[in-house]
């Protein structure tokens, strides 16, 4: 035991020696508790990241239950969760909670922390040539608030008055008055405060991944030399770094109006038959400060997912990526347009139609680089060599629902279709395929693709492919119907809807609905089981190159150490897309360019 | 002891359904893990038999299975949207058509919308499948390579950004038009959302509604509204709940309120919707085209009523936040009307005029309408 733990010791230290990289002896707690190798800080996120995207996906198969079995009573749903399952339906008050914490949890948890805090940690350095971040221990801190926020959300769970459940947005005043809603109570002050918490951990993130990339590229590794999730990956740090802080100053702001007594979103209340003091504010002004940050949100869930869907394209393709430039164009002017388009979310409150109107044409406009993206997409297929590797069936997956949850946001930003479609069922289908969906196949494709990276060896093919063929299709048979209901007028957010004469006859459609997603769950579970296996057991990686890429990260070993290279740092002399150039079927970003080698 | 045997036999019966319940849950579990096991048993197989047969191999055959899926996937998957339409356009509100004037408009949008973006759908998806399946791994084939055609990111920048113009410009006249000033001549409702109900209320004869000021609400004396009855335009106003009634093919006109949280006016069928905001009134307007009855007859439903919902998430019973619009006759509608009593006479009976005084109010009311 002992003796293990010398020989293991003295592997660690000859290994630094070889780099004269100078870091402390590695013991678990440093190595993989503390870690402050970006490696390891990827990992971290990515396991939470998994656990998260559990429950979450849990919490959205029980009250799919209510959902598609509002007439059917389930015993043992009270065994879990006693009194808000009692007689075994959920209560109205749980099942708002459930969907407020499925959106949290989803949307924050999994495919921001989850998505950006892996693959920024885990690509960035790699990608670009460093030996880690820029700042190492505020790199560890991002994860160690990330953590604290997950306790804080988690702990919410389990307080007497539930969680919070004024939906995800928690618009004011129902987030703001505990009478309106028991969600509102202990539950929502927990809510603010674990993301007050992460908010903290992003902007850590962000900084660290901004900094990183400006300040730590490798010789030969100018800007216009990287790979596009190095773009994507930039631009997702930009956003989130200029908008979570308005969401955190709305955040505070509300926790003021809750704990307080001032009147920020109050004002003209009479609740519960209390008559409150609280005159002046404007429950409008908190929706402006969420979607500040709430749209911009949207594409930091999306960009790191499409430049890897960029990235995976192209290597599998054997091509270059088409349009390289253009890819960065349309990724720059989707940063700038998201930050003036957040309004869209609000056209039924009563906003000035006159303001409303630019919102419309920025929004629209937004459409005009994406389609661009969609098209360089195709074009990188058109005429190529195809490997349909995991990694490559859910870029492709990815590309198919991001045309189909982008198209339906031609409807929803026109604010005239808006009006018929705000808040029902084809918001619901809409962000779900565009941003959820999508996203999900952006971090699977990512996640299939760099596994061999991360751990040394592969996940299961079969698996893999099955994972694949049951979510896309699963997702479209849930989320396609649901444009129809969205066309009947049917709101979201409804525990029932069989006392409607207008929306109850979508009664089966809502039953199939259920039985499809609790199938597609499964699958991620077999998914998650594929990747805990995979991490011990999976088939070993042979060849250092297993896809034949360009990018540096291929040019480390097998399985990298702390500082990634053993050796100097690679120099880079290319962009990392010559692929099928000159004959060769890939041309790494190291090699210099030859002088007979021909220009593009 | 009576009781205490039917103690023991409830508590007997209880202890044998949750024994039952767990026994079912265990065996459920147990289904699932077997599952599980079955399919991690074959893909571990499928490893072993692809390093027999040689990786790369087992590599190309993956390949070509799954190119070929795409194709399939691709062909069910737009089989399966056609098949979907047919299922449930029937049911959405197409068919039946806009109730109101303004909602054609919206309607006429989402044709238009639907064709354009129906159109780019179908090229990129089939593209993208197809390509998948004709461009997959050959080795008497060589990826063409091909970074990057200024012309063709010409054209995907343009063609885009024409028809997306198109959409905004018909998108925002049509918005202009909807949330511009209510015509004169309109019918004035106040609505008022509050947990989880809504209230409405009508001007009356003077077509002015009264003041109001939510310190004054009071429930024990009825005061539902806050409506400040020092003003004498709230003398004539009157206070209804659950059901709204409006006159067919004239304008209504909705002034919006909220007591507590953020509610929303939901207008399925007259394609409208507007937020309900403490502290902050909100508009909406639209002219009804059919009557409640029409629409029965129009939609073969005789259970048809026009439905108020809740849109914006209010807390625990937003889901039954419902009312019913009544759209009536004129006749129907002025007849309904002059049966209301202004709400300051309903609170304040001491105060009430004799019996005579309502058909007074009924024939200013009628002769103020023509």
């Amino acid at each position: 035991m002992s003796s293990e733990a010398i020989s293991h010791g003295t592997q660690a230290h000859a290994m630094h020696d070889d780099h004269h990289d100078h870091h402390h002896h590695e013991t678990f707690i440093t190595k993989y508790v503390f870690s402050q190798d970006h490696k390891m800080i990827a990992k971290q996120f990515l396991v939470t990241g998994i656990i998260w995207a559990i429950i979450g996906g849990l919490f959205s198969v029980i009250f799919r239950l209510q959902l598609g079995y509002p007439e059917s009573t389930f015993p043992w749903l009270e065994d879990f969760l006693g009194h808000w399952a009692q007689g075994g339906k959920l209560k109205p008050e749980f099942y708002y909670a459930l969907v407020t914490m499925h959106g949290t949890i989803l949307v924050f948890f999994v495919l921001t922390a989850g998505l950006s805090g892996t693959f920024a940690n885990f690509l960035i350095p790699l990608q670009i040539g460093a030996r880690d971040m820029a700042s190492p221990l505020l790199n560890m801190l991002s994860y160690w608030f990330f953590f604290i926020a997950s306790i804080i959300m988690f702990a919410s769970l389990f307080v007497q008055t539930g969680p919070a459940s004024g939906g995800w947005t928690i618009y004011p005043p129902l987030s703001a008055l505990g009478e309106a809603s028991s969600g509102s109570k202990i539950g929502m002050d927990l809510w603010l405060v674990s993301m007050a918490m992460f908010i903290v951990s992003s902007l850590l993130g962000g900084l660290n991944y901004i900094t990183t990339i400006l300040n730590m590229r490798t010789k030969g590794m100018s800007m216009t030399r990287m790979p596009l999730t190095m773009w994507g990956l930039f631009f997702t740090a930009v956003l989130g770094v200029l908008s979570f802080p308005v969401l955190l100053s709305g955040a505070i702001l509300l926790l003021f109006d809750r704990n307080l007594g001032t009147s920020f979103y109050l004002s003209d209340i009479v609740v519960a038959g209390k008559i409150l003091p609280n005159e002046g504010g404007s429950a409008i002004l908190f929706q402006h400060l969420f979607w500040f940050l709430g749209h911009p949100e949207v594409y930091i869930i999306l960009l790191p997912a499409m430049s890897m869907a960029s990235e995976i394209l192209s290597v599998n393709s054997r091509k270059p990526i088409f349009g390289y430039m253009a890819m960065v164009g349309s990724i720059f002017a989707i940063t700038i347009l998201a930050f003036l388009v957040w309004a869209h979310h609000m056209f039924v409150t009563g906003l000035n139609p006159f303001l409303g109107s630019f919102f419309v044409l920025l929004t629209l406009l937004i459409a005009v680089p994406s389609a661009i993206k969609v098209f360089n997409w195709l074009t990188t297929l058109w005429r190529g060599n195809i490997r349909f590797t995991p990694g490559m069936m859910f870029a492709i997956g990815f590309v198919s629902l991001f045309i189909s949850g982008g198209l339906t946001g031609i409807f929803l930003g026109n604010s005239s279709l808006d009006i018929h479609l705000h808040d029902t069922y084809f918001v619901v289908a809409h962000f779900h395929i565009v941003m959820g969906v999508a996203s999900f196949f952006g971090m699977f494709a990512g996640v299939y693709h760099w596994f061999p990276k991360m751990f040394g060896r592969y996940l299961n093919n079969t698996l893999a492919y099955i994972h694949f063929w049951v979510t896309i299709i699963g997702a479209y048979l849930i989320f396609w119907p649901m444009h129809y209901e969205g066309f009947a007028g049917m709101p979201r957010r409804y525990y029932d809807y069989s006392n409607w004469e207008s929306f109850k006859m979508f009664g089966g459609l809502n039953e199939f609905i259920s039985f499809v997603a609790m199938i597609v769950f499964a699958v991620q579970l077999l998914f998650v089981f594929n990747f805990f296996y995979s991490i011990f057991k999976g088939r070993k990686v042979k060849s250092q190159n297993p896809w034949g890429s360009n990018t540096l990260e291929w040019t480390t070993p097998i399985n990298p150490g702390h500082g990634n290279w053993p050796g100097e740092i690679p120099e880079v002399h290319r962009w990392p897309y010559d692929y099928s150039k000159d004959g060769k079927d890939f041309i790494p970003q190291d090699v210099p360019v030859g002088e007979d080698e021909s220009k593009h | 002891m009576s009781d205490g045997l039917r103690l023991t036999i409830v508590l007997k019966h209880t202890i044998y359904s949750n024994n039952f319940i767990i026994m079912k849950a265990i065996l459920l579990i147990a289904i699932v893990v077997i599952i599980f096991i079955v399919i991690f048993q074959i893909a571990k197989a499928s490893e072993y038999v692809s390093i027999l047969k040689g990786e790369e191999n087992s590599r190309k055959q993956n390949n070509k299975i799954n190119a070929f899926l795409m194709v399939v996937f691709l062909i069910l998957g737009l089989l399966g949207a056609w098949w979907c339409n047919e299922l449930y356009y029937g049911k959405t509100l197409f068919p039946q058509g806009s109730a109101s004037v303004e909602g054609e408009k919206i309607d006429l949008m989402l044709y238009i919308t639907i064709g354009v973006t129906g159109v780019v759908f179908l090229i990129t998806q089939i593209l993208l499948f197809w390509f998948s399946y004709k461009y997959q791994e050959n080795d008497k084939r060589k990826a063409y390579f091909f970074p990057h055609d200024n012309r063709l990111e010409l054209l995907w920048t343009t063609v885009p950004a024409i028809f997306l113009t198109v959409l905004v410009v018909f998108g925002l006249k049509y918005w202009f038009k909807m949330t511009g000033d209510a015509p004169k001549d309109a019918v004035v409702v106040e609505v008022t959302g509050h947990q989880f109900a809504w209230e409405f209320r009508y001007p009356g004869a003077d077509k002015v509604l009264g003041k109001k000021n939510y310190k004054l609400y009071n429930q024990p004396a009825g005061n539902l509204l806050g409506v400040d009855f020092t003003d004498p335009a709230s003398l004539d106003d009157i206070h209804v709940g659950t059901t709204m009634h409006i006159p067919v093919n004239r304008p209504c006109k909705m002034v919006i309120n909220a007591q507590d949280v953020i509610h929303d006016v939901g207008l399925p069928h007259f394609r409208m919707k507007m937020d309900a905001v403490p502290g902050i009134p909100t508009t909406q307007w639209f002219t009804p085209k059919y009557t409640t009855e029409e629409m029965r007859v129009r939609t073969g439903n005789p259970n048809f009523v026009y439905e108020i919902s809740c849109d914006q998430m209010c807390g625990a019973s937003h889901f039954s936040m419902r009312a019913i619009i009544v759209v009536d006759t004129e006749e129907g509608y002025q007849k309904w009307l002059a049966e209301q009593k202004p709400q300051y006479f309903a609170l304040f009976p001491d105060k009430a005029p004799k019996e005579t005084v309502p058909d007074s109010t009924k024939t200013v009311a009628l002769s103020t309408s023509k």
